[in-house]
């Protein structure tokens, strides 16, 4: 979902206070980041050189920053996001498959959009509810013990929406 | 609360409040005559337990028993695999499994007419349902062979109440140690204690602090490392679910006895719930006068802050954790110094894991000789792992160290599921190593793992059964290593991404004779070179892979063989013809077309011809083995 001009303002306003608040906290920096990436959902460059300005360091750190950290995003990311638990526990009761099926399904790869905007695919390592193993979620919904068969009917609920 | 005094008397008044759910059978002052605990950790949240608490409220206010009936949202309880869980006091009653649907009746025969709902209560093997009789979670197989002091209040009291933590003599080690002992006291109690830190380092606890006291600096910083990174790892998460003060307690103490007054704890964003809790419980603390300024009158100053991490496992090294404290990429830096002499904002700190944090308290209230009487030779205390894979009890369990691994797969583990062989149990997680089965009676402490190859690491113990491919496991640590390597040093950035160019190439059936001498080679170049923790550590997997199962890796060089049937390309998927009951389910279902019916006329004895799967179309996604339900498809 796009911001209208007036949504994208008031963010930026809200930002701008958060970085008054917060600038002179030792370590500002990923606080800050954490906080833009929630609320625009990525980090575009008119974000970062904001940022940049505010506290008076080159863009260039911050997009090194931007760029180490796997929860910042530089681009927007899709309606739903989809993470396949890929860590120990859930691989080795087959999350691989589950997400081989997901991937099959959207025709895209771990990390992408698709082209409708309307689906992500996050790698994630260990959601922490390896009881539940192999686990799918999307945004807030939690799949356990998955199998590859469960995915288009799953997948197709979020479609419809 | 301003004294110790008053701390003392709100423990005092507290304790009536708890003693339906110490199992005592009457009315409390407030009017309760039992609680019910539901678990609010991560796992059972993520299997609707929060659904079946707000199911709970509501019919516990149509049945007019709301001011009867207490509900507590708790920590995990550590058996994640049978959630949600519930448990009510003061029976003790362990239901199990418990659905939103049952809500209704467990309120009406239960809590209303005192009649146990047998279909629910927990039973396995060794703990058989009676009609009628309930079941306590500590009179399981799981439960019995425990000991719990990092997780003694998870699962038992609510962590967003401080009041229950005090209840549990929450505070009086703070309390203690200001009043009764000098910095020096304090360490050395915990030197004594013989703690070692729990986040796979296993360094001296005690000896890291005074190396800190030592370093002289007018600001000191006391860190905790909540960047639980290794998948299948949730000890840390459970901990700051299920007990977020035992940690602030531990860390204010941290900070008395190195002379620090300020504390971080830098915590995965990936947990939320452990997030929101702990910063309830830092607020809570802070407005009764535990955290801040003259904490309980004694003089003494310490504050703390949660730093949320950002998605890169190699700031759980602890250099790259404050580097990205401080606002920077998560590099890690060349040791020494070390951060006791310079730290975060280049100030002498301390930085410990979760779990080791939640043994200070006990530690200070029961004394050095009582935990290090617990454990083995070098290795003390307990340790929590989380118990994961192919295992039938999946959750979170505390041994003492040096249990043997039998006792933890087959005791508290009930051993592996489905009538399949244990094969291998992968500890330490990208770090680690496995112990094969050969190796299971060795006992779980610091040195004998290190003298196998193997390592406690943090506490994941993941299990694998003979399905489980030992080459392609090795391979998806790996993977996991080239994701997460920072870049930094090119022995780590380099040497880890062509180790997994080789197991690629294994694993696909294109291995060569040599291959294994290269990966040998390679993980000694990348043990001694690595700048930091993640890539000294990285080639580990292998090594021990190789150690032990040298005979799948070259099954897959030289027969072209996956042993294990997981290697997608060395493996094809087959039909039984004696069990396929020819209902064309598998067929149906086959994204390819790459299953037909055998002729009729080749069965005369069966009622439908069998299928068959031809294995040039076959794209092996697997969803004809899993939708089979008479086990006729297999891999092999």
């Amino acid at each position: 979902m796009a911001l209208t001009q007036e949504q994208l303002a008031a963010k930026m306003e809200e930002l701008k206070a958060f970085i008054e608040e917060n600038k002179n906290v030792d370590g500002p920096l990923m606080p800050i980041m954490q906080k833009a990436q929630e609320s625009f959902g990525y980090l575009s460059i008119e974000v970062m050189t904001m940022i940049a300005d505010a506290l008076d360091i080159p863009v260039s750190k911050i997009y090194g920053v931007a760029t180490f950290y796997a929860q910042f995003s530089l681009t927007p990311k899709g309606d739903n996001i989809i993470q396949v638990c890929t860590g120990t526990a859930c691989y080795v009761k087959g999350a691989q498959a589950v997400l081989d099926k997901v991937i099959e399904e959207l025709g895209i790869h771990s990390g992408e959009t698709t082209a409708d905007g309307k689906f992500t695919i996050q790698d994630t390592r260990c959601l922490g509810c390896c009881g539940l193993a192999p686990v799918m979620t999307i945004n807030e919904d939690v799949y356990g013990r998955m199998v590859p068969g469960q995915v288009k009917g799953i997948l197709d609920k979020y479609r419809a929406l | 609360m301003k004294t110790i005094a008053e701390l003392y008397a709100r423990c005092e008044a507290m304790q009536p409040k708890m003693a339906v759910r110490r199992g005592l059978a009457q009315i409390e002052k407030d009017g309760y005559r039992r609680h019910v605990l539901i678990c609010a950790g991560t796992g059972c949240t993520s299997s609707s337990s929060l659904k079946i608490a707000a199911a709970l409220e509501e019919n516990l206010k149509a049945q007019g028993l709301e001011n009867d009936v207490k509900i507590v949202k708790t920590g995990c309880f550590g058996l994640c695999a049978v959630g949600p869980i519930m448990i009510v006091y003061p029976e003790g009653t362990f239901y199990s499994q418990v659905a939103v649907e049952d809500v209704a009746e467990i309120v009406e025969t239960h809590l209303k007419n005192d009649k146990i709902v047998t279909r629910l209560v927990y039973s396995d093997e060794h703990t058989p349902k009676v009609e009628g009789q309930s079941v306590a979670l500590s009179d399981t197989t799981f439960y019995k062979r425990q000991h719990r002091v990092a997780l003694r209040n998870c699962g038992f009291i609510d962590p967003e109440c401080i009041d229950e933590y005090i209840a549990m003599d929450g505070y009086k080690a703070l309390a203690k140690v200001l009043t009764s002992m000098t910095p020096d006291d304090v360490i050395k109690v915990v030197l004594d204690s013989g703690l070692r830190g729990r986040g796979g380092g296993g360094f001296p606890t005690g000896m890291k602090w005074s190396f800190a006291k030592k370093s002289v600096s007018e600001k000191k910083y006391v860190v905790c490392n909540a960047d639980e990174g290794d998948p299948g790892a949730f000890m840390d998460r459970s901990v700051l679910e299920g007990d977020p003060h035992a940690v602030i307690e531990a860390m204010a103490i941290a900070g008395f006895a190195i002379g620090a007054d300020e504390g971080y704890v830098y915590v995965r964003a990936e947990y939320p719930i452990a997030v929101r809790r702990l910063k309830l419980a830092i607020e809570q603390a802070r407005a009764e006068g535990l955290l801040g300024k003259n904490i309980l009158g004694t003089g003494f100053n310490f504050d703390m802050q949660v730093r949320l991490g950002a998605g890169a496992f190699v700031c759980g090294e602890e250099t790259a954790l404050l580097t990205s404290i401080e606002g920077n990429r998560g590099e890690p830096k060349p040791r020494p110094p070390f951060p006791a002499v310079k730290g975060l904002f280049d100030k002498p700190t301390i930085i410990n894991n979760v779990e080791t944090y939640a043994n200070i308290a006990q530690i200070i209230n029961n004394g050095a000789e009582w935990f290090a009487s617990m454990g083995k030779d070098k290795s003390k205390g307990t340790k929590v792992f989380a118990l994961s894979g192919r295992i039938q009890h999946t959750g979170l369990v505390e041994i003492p160290m040096g249990t043997p691994l039998r006792e933890i797969v087959y005791g508290v583990g009930g051993g592996v599921p489905n009538g399949k062989a244990f094969k291998a149990a992968q500890m330490g997680g990208p770090s680690g190593g496995c112990i094969p089965a050969s190796l299971i009676d060795t006992n779980i402490d610091y040195d004998s793992l290190a003298a196998i190859g193997a390592m406690i690491g943090s506490g994941g113990l993941v299990v694998m059964d003979e399905d489980n491919c030992m080459v392609d496991i090795a391979k998806f640590f790996l993977e996991f290593t080239v994701d997460e390597s920072c870049g930094k040093c090119t022995p780590c950035r380099v040497g880890i991404r062509k180790m997994l160019d080789i197991l690629t190439r294994i694993t696909e059936g294109n291995g060569e004779e040599g291959d294994i001498e290269k990966l040998e080679e390679l993980a000694y170049m990348i043990k001694t070179n690595s700048l930091c923790g993640l890539g000294q550590t990285a080639p580990n997997p292998v090594l021990s892979t190789i150690r032990y199962f040298r005979d799948e890796y070259e099954a897959h060089i030289r027969e072209k063989r996956c042993p294990a049937g997981a290697c997608k390309k060395l493996s094809n998927f087959y039909i039984l013809t004696d069990k396929c009951i020819g209902c064309g389910l598998c067929a149906k279902n086959c994204p390819v077309g790459a299953i037909e019916r055998l002729p009729k006329e080749d069965f005369p004895d069966k009622k439908l011809a069998p299928f068959t799967i031809d294995t040039s179309k076959c794209i092996k996604c697997g969803v004809c083995l899993g939708n089979c339900k008479f086990k006729a498809i297999i891999k092999k």
